[in-house]
């Protein structure tokens, strides 16, 4: 929640001027309805006792409403109904009354309407009574007619005190399930079950809102009338228990939304961007939320399972060696330029490995530190796999069949437009961008005939392939020499050499970084692709770059690991003869004293790889961010603030011109976030505190960057769409995931962890850990049980088994995609074959339509004074022109329904057989 | 309808969640934006009609090519004038909602472009939308033959029974395998 108060916050006065006035404004209105409520009450209590009265009168008035509309319908109906049934003609009429009577009733005859009442509510029982038995469609009406029974007797409710005996009887007759036949009470459940559905899909129909208020509510009435008698006897109240607890289990849900919708952190700040820069610009910061919410489970695991448990409960500072600061860096161990560096008291903390003690158990929990240490290292990064996997599960699934590239042009035209920008100059530069893509779709069409000088491209493409190459390798190569030349810096010590020296690896691979872009970018147009295809080439080179680069970094890195372990077996033959000196030494001189103690600070130490490795990664992420921050400030603000106010005094216009403002560049940041995750889910395992400075990271840079877009930056002139790219977003995280935990866990599994510091000191390898517990702390059937189950002999086939079951998914996926195909196909056909049918079938009925109408002419014409068989004819007519239109399917949405207009009331018989066909879809 | 509350009621308000696509907190905003579209002396709000005009001036509609043709669709005012009150405003935005299905935003499209409401694309339809969609005016729109070319090449893919339109199920058929059309056809407040 804090986030979204930062984020009013930001949003700034005017936001919270609004929100303010909509809350005076809601609390006024609150109170006038309230106002309004009270007097209408108090007017009704005079007529009425019962408050609830008051609901059901006002669902009355709806429930004529209704029928208001009802009855018209049916006018209509009678009209083309020659045969309509002499009982729905009578309930027209009866309705008609009904209106009429109303009418009056708002005079007010009290005296006339009660009588009336009464009467009324007999005929309907005995109507009932009449039609209960008969056909499905007949309990359909019947179903109907109950209902406005129902409407009538709830409308009648405010008239007296005598009628609502008189009704409540009637309604128990028809609430009571005993009075129902279980074949009945299955037909009303249907309809129940029915009217529910419908109240779900209700959202989802293209009516308009009028429509939709009077359907709901009508339904819910309905509903609430006749869930109450469908149970049966004794679980008749659990059953309404049930309908009320679903009821209120909806609103909660309905509620929970509401708060999880108010909960997403930054969504006002990236619809702002959405609306001023387009859908592709927030697509990154959509990217950056995303990541930002898995470094907050990520820092949440490590912070909770490992640092704070450690920092509490494990043993204090100074207590053992690995937790002190050696006596040698202890004067320089506060200074700033060292614990910038991660150095000092910084690397002797839980924010590095070497700082976590052997320890099996720790504090009065028994905490087992090494154990979930290793697996929270492993849990990261199985949640991690976990997630990005799932998201791009569920973005396959919602793009579909994105692939087929069958419909081009339609989607150039019909989709192109992205509907949230609402900045001017956004919009014309997706005109111009619209245009340039039609001109080119359709150059492209021609020139898929023709192709010229095919060997030139071809010639460049392969040169500035090579270039690309070339400059690849130079990088590499520049990174691992400067690596190496830095491992000769440490092993002379850093005091000796300048700052550049000490830090250039970090700042080598961040400059390549940010400039080798650029020159790709200058080779690519050598190529002369298509910009769609230009974007993917240079995403694939800045990848490479970018996994190159941090590929070679590793490599050197390993050169150092393997450096320093040779320097751990000197260390520790040192230490095995410093301690046999100090043994002998304290035996000769005193055979009494108790075990010597010798401050932690002048124990010798071997140098601990692990805490290298998660120093230089940290180092790493610091200058990254840096670099990023400060390119940000100086490529787009300076640059901006430079263009806008020299603009004045210059001999050329800088904003058309030259330097210009600069655009968002998504494709790069989305890249340059995805490999600082990279090296994130690499370096975790070794400094624990890389996912807070992570977090840290991604909270400024949201931020920082949202400030950046908004202010000094121009909306792009190619406007690219984003959710295409968004599963390419998502493979790169993926690639990157995978190829970082690959070091990660060769460095857990081959390389011995250090003698003497780490959760893992004392083991042959970390992952001991596992079977250290499984023999302490668990009965000894489970590590037997255990120690099977990991025998090759059972690994193997269950590997196999996987293999298998892999390559029986793919294939039957595979098939699945033929099958599908094939169906498309056959739909095609079928549809053209529909077509064709439809074509003579309504030339036919034409023909017939024709033919019936000069009868009807003539028949009219013979016998004027015969209203009845000329009605019939019409009525004929009518049915031909349902013929021709019914067998086109494909056309009853696009013929304007006369549901759009507010004149023609909706058929809700119809309605309710559409409902399940909806739910299908 | 019965009640003619000019103000937003918790009823309202739930019935409102329950027929749109919106949250509560989205109805609220909207309210507030139509409200501030109000003539001040306009005490019944939701019945009220605001003229295109007026709704047009919002920046979320302002750069829309398809502005107009938006209101007149959603429109159910008699004269057709495109005016709207408050319940087909919030039509309008349930349809353009995040939430909203591919089904009701590709309903409102095809009638978003059907410029002549004949309930199927004709040529004179395609024409206009692309008209829309390059703006227009000056150097930036096609020539009569990139347009016969453009036209052709979409009746071609798009029209399945060949008959020279696009209707709704060809058109939502053409529309449902565009991996951008839901995350494009949005408008947020």
């Amino acid at each position: 929640m804090s986030f979204i108060g930062d984020e009013q916050f930001e949003g700034g006065n005017k936001e919270k001027r609004h929100r303010e006035k909509r809350r005076d404004g809601s609390k006024d209105r609150r109170k006038r309805a309230n106002a309004k409520r009270r007097e209408r009450s108090r007017a009704d209590r005079e007529n009425e006792e019962f408050e609830e009265r008051l609901v059901k009168r006002e669902k009355g008035r709806r429930g004529r409403v209704k029928n208001d509309q009802e009855a018209k319908k049916r006018e209509q109906e009678e009209g083309a109904g020659a045969q309509v049934k002499s009982g729905k003609t009578a309930k027209v009429k009866k309705n008609i009354k009904n209106e009429k009577r109303r009418m009056s009733e708002k005079a007010g005859e009290a005296g006339e309407r009660t009588e009336k009442g009464k009467k009324r509510v007999e005929s309907a029982k005995k109507e009932t009574a009449t039609v209960k038995h008969g056909t499905r469609d007949k309990t359909r009406e019947e179903r109907k007619k109950k209902r406005k029974k129902v409407f009538e007797t709830s409308s009648e409710h405010k008239t007296s005190e005598q009628d609502s005996e008189d009704k409540e009887n009637s309604e128990d007759k028809e609430v009571k399930p005993e009075s129902l036949s279980p074949d009945e009470l299955e037909k009303l459940k249907e309809a129940v079950d029915e009217k529910k559905k419908l109240i779900q899909s209700l959202r989802g129909k293209p009516w308009p809102m009028k429509k939709k208020l009077v359907t709901l509510r009508e339904s819910q009435q309905f509903l609430e009338k006749y869930e109450g008698a469908l149970g049966k006897g004794k679980g008749r109240k659990l059953y309404a228990y049930k309908v009320m607890m679903t009821k209120k289990w909806m609103k909660f849900q309905r509620d929970f939304e509401n708060f999880k919708t108010a909960c997403i952190p930054w969504e006002m700040k990236i619809k702002e961007i959405e609306s001023h820069f387009g859908s592709s610009v927030a697509s990154y910061f959509i990217f950056l939320r995303w990541m930002y919410g898995i470094n907050m489970i990520l820092f949440g695991l490590t912070f909770g399972l490992v640092m704070v448990p450690e920092a509490l409960m494990g043993r204090p500072y100074g207590s053992i060696p690995r937790k002190t600061v050696p006596r040698a860096e202890e004067a320089s161990a506060m200074d700033f330029a060292v614990l910038w560096d991660f150095g000092g008291y910084a690397q002797y903390s839980v924010l590095f490995y070497g700082f976590y003690s052997n320890q099996r158990a720790i504090g009065w929990l028994k905490f087992r530190m090494p154990l979930s240490y290793f697996l929270v290292g492993v849990g990261t990064v199985a949640y991690s796999y976990m997630v990005v996997i799932r998201t791009m599960a569920r973005n396959a699934n919602e793009s579909g069949v994105g692939d087929d590239n069958s419909f081009n042009f339609s989607w150039k035209m019909f989709t192109s437009w992205d509907y949230l920008i609402g900045n001017p100059e956004t919009a014309d530069n997706k005109f111009a961008s619209i245009t340039t893509c039609f001109k080119e779709a359709i150059l492209e069409e021609q020139e898929s005939r023709k192709d010229d000088n095919i060997h030139l491209t071809r010639f460049l493409r392969v040169l500035a392939n090579f270039l690309v190459l070339c400059c690849l390798a130079g990088s590499g190569y520049l990174i691992y020499f400067v690596v190496r030349r830095s491992q000769k810096f440490a092993l002379d010590g850093f005091e000796n050499h300048t700052w550049w020296e000490r830090n250039e690896v970090n700042m080598v691979m961040s400059l390549l970084g940010m400039f080798c872009p650029m020159l790709f970018d200058v080779i690519s147009t050598l190529e002369n692709y298509h910009p769609r295809v230009a974007l993917q080439w240079q995403l694939g080179r800045i990848f490479a770059l970018f996994l190159g680069n941090l590929y070679t970094f590793i490599i050197a890195l390993m050169d150092e690991i393997n450096v320093k372990r040779e320097e751990e077996k000197i260390v520790k033959f040192n230490i095995t003869m410093w301690e046999a000196s100090l043994y002998n030494g304290t035996v000769s001189e005193n055979f009494t004293a108790s075990p010597i103690t010798i401050h932690p600070a002048d124990v010798p130490r071997g140098p601990c790889w692990e805490t290298m490795v998660g120093q230089e990664f940290v180092r790493l992420i610091i200058s990254d961010t840096m670099t990023t921050y400060i390119t940000l400030l100086i490529g787009d603000f300076l640059r901006a603030v430079l263009v806008r106010f020299l603009n004045h005094c210059w001999c050329w216009d800088l904003e058309a011109g030259f330097p210009s403002y600069s655009e968002f560049d998504v494709s790069g940041n989305v890249l340059g976030l995805i490999f600082n995750q990279g090296m994130i889910w690499m370096g975790a395992f070794y400094a624990p505190c890389l996912p807070a400075l992570n977090v840290l990271r991604l909270h400024v840079s949201m931020y920082l960057q949202c400030w950046a877009v908004m202010c000094c930056n121009v909306p792009q002139e190619r406007v690219f769409k984003a959710s295409g790219s968004n599963n390419f977003y998502m493979a790169m995280l993926l690639v990157i995931l995978f190829l970082s935990t690959l070091p990660a866990i060769y460095t857990i599994v081959t390389i011995p962890p250090s003698f003497d510091c780490g959760p893992f000191s004392g083991k042959n390898r970390m992952f001991d850990v596992i079977r250290e517990t499984l023999e302490s702390d668990f009965p000894a059937w489970f590590s037997k049980v255990f120690s099977y189950a990991s025998n090759p002999g059972l690994v193997l086939p269950f590997i196999l088994l996987m293999v298998l079951a892999i390559y029986y998914l793919q294939s039957t996926s595979k098939s699945y995609k033929e099958a599908n195909v094939e169906l498309k196909k056959k739909l095609q056909m079928q549809n053209e074959e529909n077509k064709k049918k439809n074509k003579k079938a309504a030339q036919k009925a034409l023909m017939d339509l024709e033919e019936a109408r000069k009868v009807a002419l003539e028949s009219a014409g013979h016998q004027r004074n015969n209203n009845a068989s000329f009605q019939g004819q019409e009525a004929r007519d009518r049915e031909m022109e349902q013929a021709t239109r019914v067998p086109r399917p494909s056309n009853h949405m696009s013929h304007r329904t006369p549901g759009y207009l507010p004149n023609f009331p909706l058929q809700s018989e119809a309605m309710i057989r559409r409902a399940p066909s909806l739910q299908r879809h | 309808m019965g009640t003619t509350a000019s103000q937003l009621d918790k009823g309202m308000l739930s019935e409102y969640q329950e027929l749109t696509f919106l949250t509560k907190q989205e109805i609220l905003l909207a309210y507030k934006r139509f409200s501030e579209l109000l003539p001040k002396e306009e005490t019944n709000g939701i019945s009220y009609r605001i003229p295109m005009n007026a709704i047009l001036e919002l920046p979320e509609l302002k750069t829309n090519p398809f502005n107009e043709r938006i209101c007149k669709v959603f429109s159910t005012s008699d004269s057709h004038d495109g005016s709207l009150n408050f319940d087909d405003f919030l039509d309008l935005l349930s349809a353009f909602s995040d939430s909203a299905t591919l089904e009701i935003k590709s309903h409102y499209a095809f009638r978003i472009f059907d410029f002549d409401d004949d309930g199927t694309l004709g040529r004179q339809d395609l024409e206009k939308l692309v008209n829309c969609l390059t703006g227009g005016t000056g150097d930036t729109s096609l020539t009569p033959d990139e347009m016969k070319q453009l036209i052709d090449n979409i009746l071609e893919e798009s029209d399945i029974d060949k008959d020279g339109t696009v209707n709704l199920s060809e058109f939502q058929h053409v529309i449902s395998r565009s991996p951008d059309f839901v995350s494009s056809f949005k408008i947020v407040l």
